[in-house]
């Protein structure tokens, strides 16, 4: 039996494309890029990022103070837009502060907090700056604490913290809480910002691209880092939901390498399986697949082969990092809210930057905007570790 | 649908050093003694993967291991949810510290062991295991809420799942702003169906008052107030004394999570 779907009642993305999630509709609509060379910091690194504009102006104050840091400066800016605190508030009303659990993917939190540190520590003694909070900041599960105490809730709150995937997976675990009856509704999102370690990181592992990403192109070299939050409010679906429904999730682990993809996809496949077997729907029902597609040489190879396995050729395929770069724990997020976007605009967006995809590789991609009726969408996210989350969405009557 | 029966237990503390060695000391055999804690052995890692591992990783397969061999079951099915405060702090120093070297010489190993699921991805490798793994954080409050995610998927999905709790403490100078007095670990292996592996029976609760269950030896209190992963002694205890007993432990400001054990 098909597993009991969920509703988003509300949903707010930010991102390099702008504040709210009209922003992210015209860029996308538009062809419109987000990413710019690396102007972070001081950063001295020759790649592209997707950076949102204005978070350095913008410190958190009064009772919130103690998190103010990059990550969840980001948080709030998110929380701000499409009006997504109003519906919150009503939510609480409807089930009660307690019973609205908070599921929120990071990977790096506000490990920008600590890398600021650590350029003011004591020359003598090597100890910290008075002002440094640990907790409030780096620590991964504050952008979950943020977030509970921004939207006044009293629910579980968890960070889900899975690299690449967290804030994909974060639907997951907010749905089984919610079948646990740990929960009633679920405010589940991502937040992920731009930080020295990540870009350097990427950097190290020769995986950042000098160039606009471009997944799937026979001249893709790698990714850009993006930061994104993204939030979505779920309650349990209505009979004629007209609202986006999260119809199923798979989540599988490749058993394979801490920092490289299995190369025939075998695990992903696995993903993409269990979010068609928990809606109980067909490959070929899926009208549109929201890749991963960091634009790294072996994650898209290995993407495709899963896809393939699954979906075959034609489903139309596109990753949209080339809008956002990749948002890491908020791309599940992010990419679910397009796929929502999809779903009610009769959009599939193309895959921006890339010209000539690769004659290797075999789905359905598609280079240009298409206007047409999405129905189900799938969204893809994958991460270090191994670890692989398929999240299936529809929308009745779409 | 509230109902989980424990298979397996791993511990790994200073002074409680296995399962057995840990429920002596927890049912007053012998009292308790924070000596060194033997080193963890990641014995299942190819000896490549071995070498690049930290203590963080070594401590958290350790105890995964020990439950799994106590459950006596094939790991290469079982979904394993991992809950850790704060990761592997010792990554982040050397990542940070590089960060203010000129040219910011980030390691790529140290990078992609950075992420707080890389436990997950070695247990995962080291056992061929294909299933769902999550990480993840809930500061303090992290075991209850690994219990809890443990609990919501072996119900939803009606199967075994491996919980790994584990945190240890961090390296000068974050040590000054994260107190964490000893390392800790626990595994927990648990199945939502009753089979003849049974050591104890969970009924698990959400509560709104905060009235958390304490242990009335000053030590292992201390170790359970100075560890996240630690906050999960007084389920260990009921375990160890195999008596019907209740337990709260704190989910912090969502109140907290009241545990009632049989034997």
């Amino acid at each position: 039996m098909a597993i009991k779907p969920l509703a988003v009642a509300a949903y707010t993305v930010t991102n390099a494309l702008g504040r709210g999630v009209a922003a992210s509709l015209a860029a996308l609509r538009r062809g419109e890029s987000g990413l710019r060379p690396c102007d972070f910091e001081d950063a001295a690194l020759s790649t592209w990022i997707g950076r949102v504009a204005g978070l350095e102006e913008e410190p958190l104050e009064d009772e919130f103070a103690p998190f103010d840091c990059r990550n969840n400066r980001l948080a709030r800016l998110g929380l701000e837009q499409d009006r997504f605190g109003a519906a919150v508030r009503a939510a609480r009303e409807r089930h009660g502060a307690d019973r609205i659990g908070i599921f929120i993917g990071t990977s790096t939190s506000g490990i920008g907090a600590t890398e600021h540190a650590y350029r003011q520590r004591d020359p003598v003694t090597g100890r910290l700056p008075d002002h440094f909070d640990y907790q409030h900041t780096h620590n991964l599960f504050s952008a979950a604490d943020f977030t509970r105490r921004w939207l006044a809730l009293r629910g579980v709150a968890l960070a889900v913290s899975t690299a690449c995937s967290s804030s994909a997976k974060a639907f997951a675990s907010a749905y089984r809480h919610m079948r646990a009856g740990f929960c009633d509704a679920a405010v589940v999102g991502g937040v992920d910002s731009l930080c020295l370690t990540t870009l350097y990181g990427f950097n190290a592992l020769e995986l950042a691209s000098s160039q606009r990403c471009r997944p799937w192109d026979a001249g893709r070299d790698g990714l850009n880092v993006g930061e994104a939050a993204g939030f979505a409010l779920l309650e349990w679906a209505e009979p004629d939901d007209a609202r986006p429904l999260l119809l199923g999730y798979g989540e599988s682990s490749d058993a394979h390498h801490m920092s490289a993809a299995h190369p025939e996809g075998t695990s992903a496949a696995l993903a993409m399986q269990q979010a068609l077997a928990r809606a109980e729907l067909r490959s070929e029902q899926v009208d549109y697949i929201n890749l991963h597609g960091t634009a790294t040489p072996s994650n898209d190879a290995a993407e495709d082969r899963a896809v393939l396995r699954v979906f075959g050729p034609d489903t139309p395929c596109s990753s949209t990092k080339g809008w956002t770069g990749h948002t890491l724990g908020a791309a599940g997020i992010t990419e679910a809210a397009f796929v929502w976007l999809c779903l009610e605009h009769a959009l599939i967006p193309g895959m921006l930057n890339t010209r000539r995809i690769d004659p290797n590789l075999g789905v359905g991609v598609v280079l240009d905007n298409r206007e047409r009726p999405v129905r189900t969408a799938l969204s893809n996210s994958f991460g270090f570790g191994g670890t692989n989350c398929s999240l299936l969405f529809g929308r009745r009557g779409a | 649908m509230n109902t989980l029966h424990i298979e397996g237990v791993g511990l790994m503390a200073p002074g409680l050093a296995g399962w057995p060695d840990g429920r002596a000391v927890l049912i007053g055999e012998r009292p308790y003694v924070a000596e060194a804690m033997p080193a963890a052995s990641a014995a299942l890692l190819p000896a490549n993967e071995r070498r690049r591992t930290t203590a963080t990783v070594k401590l958290a397969l350790h105890v995964a291991q020990e439950a799994i061999l106590q459950a006596d079951i094939d790991p290469s099915t079982v979904p394993t949810v991992l809950a850790s405060s704060g990761g592997d702090s010792e990554v982040v120093d050397r990542i940070c510290a590089a960060l203010i070297l000129p040219d910011r010489p980030v390691s790529p190993t140290h990078f992609h062991h950075s992420v707080h699921n890389t436990p997950a991805g070695y247990w995962a490798i080291a056992n061929r295991c294909t299933a769902t793994s999550l990480s993840l954080s809930a500061y303090d409050d992290s075991f209850a809420a690994g219990l809890m995610e443990a609990a919501a998927l072996a119900w939803t999905d009606r199967t075994r799942v491996l919980l790994v709790a584990y945190d240890l403490p961090l390296p000068f100078p974050l040590s000054e702003r994260r107190e964490i007095v000893a390392p800790f670990a626990v595994a927990l292996v648990l199945n939502p169906a009753p089979t003849e592996r049974r050591l104890a029976t969970l009924r698990l609760e959400r509560r709104a008052d905060q009235s958390v269950s304490r242990l009335d030896d000053a030590r292992l209190e201390a170790l359970r107030l100075g560890n996240p992963a630690a906050r999960g002694l007084p389920l260990l205890w009921a375990i160890a004394h195999s008596t019907a007993s209740r337990v709260t432990l704190s989910t912090g400001e969502s109140g907290g999570l009241e545990l009632e054990i049989k034997p």
